[in-house]
């Protein structure tokens, strides 16, 4: 540790090539990356590259139920509407709502967590706020935070933006707590080892020890908790939807894809393979991609 | 209503013959799901389908209705009319006569005076009776001997079979829920966990919203019936997995409104192991027009109020294209299948007081942009058509629910194709229907231009639901929101009808009157735009006979005569 | 260490008052109300009626006092009662719930045994599973074991409950017809043939909610296992000659414990809060059906009463989770 603290100042290139160094020869972290990148490309450049044309309802409505196949790669859903074109329309949302909410929610509960544990004054006062909001039922602090902002929001914001930005902020609002209990417990753990008893012993500032030796050292925890956290960004903005409490029903996002394609299941199977699939392919290249970041950047590992 | 599976009809055909020599009790057990579990067995203090239905087996009326909406004895002996002289001949009263020696589960005698009873439990200030309106314009009921009640109305009542028939208006015996009354009723848990009854089952057991024991009553009128010894009434899970319950594993027996997508209902049909069946009753999905500016932009307090006629939606051309644009069957083959069918008609049953309207049932989008284009609303660049610089747009909101959003989906995208921009909106059921004047988002404030649900009406008398589209039941600021004229809709001479229907006895004239009601609302005006009438979707084993869906009463008017297919 | 445990109990007075204060106002401040219930063919005025006598009227202080009341005077009394057939709290008003008109503590008495049951089964399950794979998998990282245990806890992650739920249904009920789809809550277990009975009709939801609870766990085991793995005393403890088996589950497992005894405890209340999914795709109509059922009826003394009771376990299983800490590493100190 107090060789990565000597060495980041002087010469920071060198240590960024190694940290890509290392996080390249890691083959499930490459494997991670490509596919999130993919997955995002797709999404984002997709649309521009298939558009499929736009049928009447009663052509569409011929159309339904159909499977995999040229004219519609992934199908066509009961109203006859292009899957292809759905999911990634809805991957936008998806993706978008997954990352936002879960950096809010690791960031606050980080937060939370490193002051509860290192600033003693603090965890009882900290740590009972989690507590509320650990009890707090989730559905009626929704339905009232949904009451009391949407419309204010959404007059900013418009309508879209008005609601990314509230269930973005309503999951992650719902869901630091878990990160935040974790990291107390390291940080309680990790104050009393022996380099930050140096470490104060020299007259850190807290705001240093705590950034240098402490925050390095709750990484790996942080990383699970930030990997679960986007599946559970976005299966819980799928019950957001559900509830009316989440986008304008018009606006499919993977979790909703994946309910909606419930009762269809045991006839077109396919229905909830598609968001099925997506989901479990970003939280699965996330978790690589967590894994690889967590060796590359522990000089320990890089060493080796 | 019309059975139209014709496999429910060969059950109702062997129904009755082995049921003539059979033995209470020999059939075994019986599982039936209500997928919403029972809360309480007390119809008066919760008035949800599945309590009611479920306190049905052990509560009985004096009355109720059959398959066909026909009104039959329970516990009377006959159905008092004006030709046998039950009722009196100005309709200002009804005597009904008691079966002789009647018994209650626990062995002691049925008499008048627990219809009396019953009464004073119902209407007691502070009870909180959900059946209230069961007993409403009675001035008083006597008992001159055990087994007579004379009912006398305030005034001359058209319809008197509202009063102790049907599975929401049951007898309770006066011994057990003597202490019970106004405010003590829900300190009552016993009581109305496990009332004492007369039907053909009473409760071994109650487990609050999850399962029912019940066992054959040993003094149930008919010493045959019921061919089962047990019952259980499970709850919990949702229509999807009740439907797979009876059709596939062949769990349970009977499983209430399992209303599925329409390709789900053919794959389970394949199951081999039950059948659907299905009945038609009055509820009908609808789309309700604002006739009021629901615009975000006026004051708290006169948004969808009559202060401000809707901008767009105050012409009738407009309503007319809109209702026009809907293909309605489409709609019925998406969400319900063989449970739904197009309707014209906000009163689409029974047969005698609904009219032969069907001219909304044809497609006509070419009409119905021709319609926009005559009102003035010219198709702009961006393929929204606007008038005087402003746009056509519409917000259009409804409960949370997998039909009603592909509904939402189908609909918007006909509307777009007639030049209106429609932004859609969904809200949680128990917010949309839960009529809290705190929130913007009930069906009753309708902060928005037109929404969707259903509704229905109790018994198979329209006059009080055709009432409420009445001047002066519009919700607003004055009354917290509660009226039930939720276009607010008003004209003089709807006012009128209604008035004469209500002092009308006549049964053709009372139908006459209906219809126009029911007219004067749809294809007059497209205030109401109905879309499809919604049946009664449940399911059945192929070993249970006797079964017969009824949409007037309850699921369980005839569990006496259900038994086991051998 | 008793002094700290103390202190914490003591404080834990004053905060969960305030956590059923805010429990209630924001119960009370959500849109909706126990009137969606209600069919829509019964008229605005009995609607009104219906309202009034559930008590909803009152001022929202006057509640909750009557709720405080309640919940800490004539329930305990009336569990005292129920014991000891006294009949301390004749006459007095329990917490009635709006929906089914009956005493919210006796709905609790009759969810309690297939919660703990069902959920309480499944989450020992998900523990028992996680823990050991976490270590094998974190012992030997990047091996096929693990790359297999992590694709599967991932899947068992970013797959939500009613879709797995669905899918198992599917599989063993309806295509082999191994087990029941539906729980059957009146069940006794009084000989081998309930026991058998019992044990299938668990299966299903035990199956859907350990994989579940098992994934989550097990990435928490493994990476904290990792992190340690890597620490001088590993090596200086293997080169003291130690045994493997003894450096991994002696010395690493021990301090890789804190995070996933943060988890652990998290989660225990939430086996009393119960699965609602799960619960209500099986029928097992848990504590968990019946909070959802609560709070979509707004009957708000049944969700004020279960949340609190969620609340104070919260609290309870936090504070076992410090004084945990405490005894696995003892540098930690509170005092």
């Amino acid at each position: 540790m107090t060789d990565l603290s000597a060495a980041a100042p002087s010469k920071p290139p060198s240590q960024w090539a190694a940290i890509w160094r290392q996080f390249r020869s890691h083959k499930g972290a490459m494997f991670g990356l490509i596919v999130l990148s993919v997955l995002v490309l797709a999404v984002l450049i997709g649309p521009y590259f298939w558009h499929p044309e736009k049928l009447t309802v009663v052509e569409a409505i011929k159309q339904k139920n159909k499977g995999p196949a040229l004219q519609f790669p992934l199908g066509t859903d009961q109203l006859g509407r292009d899957m292809l074109a759905r999911m990634m329309a809805a991957g936008k949302v998806s993706l978008a709502v997954g990352f936002v909410a879960m950096i809010i929610a690791i960031t606050f509960g980080t937060f939370i967590g490193v002051l509860a544990g290192y600033y003693k004054r603090l965890d009882g006062p900290l740590m009972r706020l989690t507590d509320m909001f650990l009890a707090l039922p989730l559905i009626p602090l929704l339905l009232v935070m949904v009451m009391l902002f949407r419309d204010r929001v959404a007059g900013i914001l418009g309508p879209e933006m008005g609601a990314f930005l509230l269930i973005v902020f309503a999951i992650g609002i719902t869901s630091w707590m878990q990160a935040a209990r974790i990291v107390r417990g390291e940080v309680l753990a990790l104050k009393e080892r022996e380099y930050v008893l140096a470490a104060r012993s020299i007259g850190a500032a807290p705001r240093r020890i705590i950034i240098r030796h402490i925050l390095p050292n709750v990484v790996s925890p942080v990383m699970v908790a930030a990997t679960l956290g986007i599946a559970e960004a976005i299966i819980t903005e799928s019950v957001l939807s559900f509830l009316g409490l989440g986008f304008p029903p018009d606006f499919p996002t993977w979790g909703r894809l994946l309910y909606d394609g419930l009762s269809f299941m045991q006839i077109y199977p396919e229905r909830v393979i598609w968001p099925g699939l997506a989901i479990s392919l970003t939280v699965l290249s996330v978790n690589y991609i967590g894994d690889g970041l967590r060796d590359a950047l522990d000089p320990r590992v890089r060493g080796r | 209503m019309k059975l139209r599976t014709a496999l429910l009809g060969a059950a109702c055909a062997f129904a009755f013959a082995p049921a003539a020599f059979a033995e209470r009790g020999a059939d075994g057990h019986v599982n039936v799901l209500y997928w919403q579990a029972p809360s309480t067995l007390n119809p008066y203090l919760s008035s949800g389908t599945k309590d009611v239905e479920t306190a049905s087996l052990v509560l009985e009326g004096l009355g109720g209705f059959n398959e066909k909406g026909e009104v039959i004895a329970r516990l009377a002996e006959s159905v008092p009319t004006v030709e046998n002289g039950g009722v009196s001949a100005d309709l200002t009263s009804i005597t009904w006569k008691l079966k002789p020696g009647l018994l209650w589960s626990d062995g002691t005698p049925v008499t008048s005076a627990d219809a009396k009873f019953t009464y004073d439990y119902c209407t007691h200030p502070e009870g909180g009776c959900a059946q209230a309106a069961r007993y409403e314009g009675i001035a008083s009921i006597e008992t001159p001997d055990d087994l007579t009640v004379k009912i006398t109305f305030v005034a001359a009542k058209p319809n008197p079979y509202q009063a102790f028939v049907g599975g929401t208006s049951p007898i309770l015996q006066a011994v057990q829920f003597a202490n019970c009354l106004g405010a003590a009723a829900s300190t009552c848990t016993d009581q109305n966990f496990m009332p004492i009854g007369t039907g053909p089952f009473k409760v071994t057991e109650f487990k609050t919203n999850d399962t029912v024991t019940l066992a054959a009553n040993e003094n149930y009128r008919d010493p045959a019936k019921p061919a089962f010894a047990t019952m259980t009434v499970k709850g919990g899970g949702d229509a999807e997995a009740a439907a797979r319950a009876v059709m596939q594993t062949g769990e349970f027996d009977y499983a209430w409104n399992t209303q599925i997508n329409p390709d789900l209902q053919a794959e389970m049909a394949t199951g081999g192991k039950g059948v659907f069946l299905n009945g038609f009753g009055t509820l009908v999905e609808r789309i309700e027009m604002n006739m009021t500016d629901p615009s975000a932009d006026l004051p708290e307090g006169e948004r969808s109020t009559v202060a401000h006629p809707h901008p767009i939606l105050s012409d009738i051309k407009v309503r007319q294209a809109l209702s026009m644009a809907i293909d309605r069957q489409i709609l019925v083959d998406v969400g319900y299948g063989s449970a739904g069918r197009p309707t014209c008609n906000l009163v689409p049953a029974p047969e005698m007081f609904a009219s032969a309207n069907t001219d909304c049932i044809p497609h006509q989008m070419d009409a119905a942009k021709a319609l926009l284009d005559e009102a003035g609303w010219t198709v702009g660049a961006d393929g929204i058509r606007e008038k005087d610089g402003k746009k056509l747009h519409l917000l259009y909101q409804t409960s949370v629910n997998p039909v009603r959003q592909d509904f939402q989906a189908l609909v918007k995208d006909w509307w777009t194709e007639l030049g209106v921009e429609v932004e859609l909106k969904t809200v949680d059921a128990s917010v949309f229907f839960g009529g809290d004047a705190g929130s913007p988002d009930t069906f009753q404030k309708f902060y928005a231009d037109v929404e969707m649900y259903a509704n229905n009406f109790d018994g198979t008398d329209p006059e009080p639901y055709l009432a409420q589209y009445m001047c002066d039941k519009i919700p607003g600021p004055a009354n917290q929101w509660q009226g039930e004229n939720i276009n607010r809709f008003c004209d003089p001479a709807y006012d009128a009808l209604v008035a004469e229907m209500a002092k009308t006895a006549d049964v053709t004239m009372r139908a006459d009157l209906a219809k126009k009601m029911n007219e004067m609302l749809t294809k007059d005006s497209y205030v109401v735009v109905p879309l499809v009438d919604r049946g009664r979707l449940s399911a059945a084993s192929l070993t249970l006979g006797g079964v017969m869906l009824n949409t007037w009463d309850t699921e369980m008017w005839n569990a006496q005569d259900w038994f086991r297919v051998k | 260490m008793l002094t700290y445990t103390l202190r914490r109990l003591l404080l834990a007075i004053p905060t969960l008052l305030l956590i059923s204060l805010v429990i209630f106002f924001l119960v009370d401040l959500a849109p909706g109300s126990p009137a969606s219930e209600i069919p829509l063919t019964v008229p605005p005025d009995v609607r009104a009626k219906i309202l009034e006598s559930m008590g909803i009227n009152q001022p929202v202080y006057v509640r909750y006092l009557l709720w405080l009341k309640q919940f800490f005077y004539v329930e305990p009394l009336n569990g005292i009662d129920a014991l000891f057939g006294t009949s301390f709290a004749d006459g007095m008003q329990r917490i009635i719930s709006y929906q089914t008109r009956g005493p919210v503590f006796s709905l609790i008495g009759e969810r309690i045994p297939q919660t703990l049951k069902v959920i309480g089964t499944a989450y020992l399950v998900g523990v028992l599973i996680a823990v050991p794979i976490g270590i094998y998998s974190a012992y030997r990282q990047y091996s096929w074991f693990d790359q297999a245990g992590t694709l599967l806890a991932m899947i068992g992650f970013s797959v939500p409950t009613f879709f797995s739920g669905t899918l198992l249904i599917i599989i063993f009920s309806v295509m082999l017809g191994w087990f029941p789809t539906k729980y059957d809550t009146t069940l006794v277990v009084t000989d081998w043939a309930s026991f058998v009975k019992q044990i299938k009709q668990m299966t299903l939801p035990v199956m859907t909610l350990g994989l579940a609870n098992a994934a989550a766990i097990s990435r928490y085991m493994r990476s904290s296992m990792l992190e340690n793995m890597g620490h001088d005393y590993v090596r200086t403890a293997r080169a003291k000659g130690m045994s493997e088996r003894t450096v991994v589950l002696k010395h690493v497992l021990r301090n890789s414990m804190i995070p996933v005894v943060t988890v652990i405890a998290l989660g225990i209340p939430s086996i009393f809060g119960g699965a609602i999914i799960t619960e209500n795709l099986f029928g097992v109509n848990g504590i968990g059906s019946a909070l959802i059922g609560a709070i979509h009826g707004n009957d708000l003394p049944m969700v004020q009463t279960l949340a609190f009771i969620f609340a104070i376990l919260i609290v309870l299983f936090n504070l076992i989770a410090d004084v945990l800490y405490g005894l696995l590493d003892p540098r930690i100190r509170y005092d």
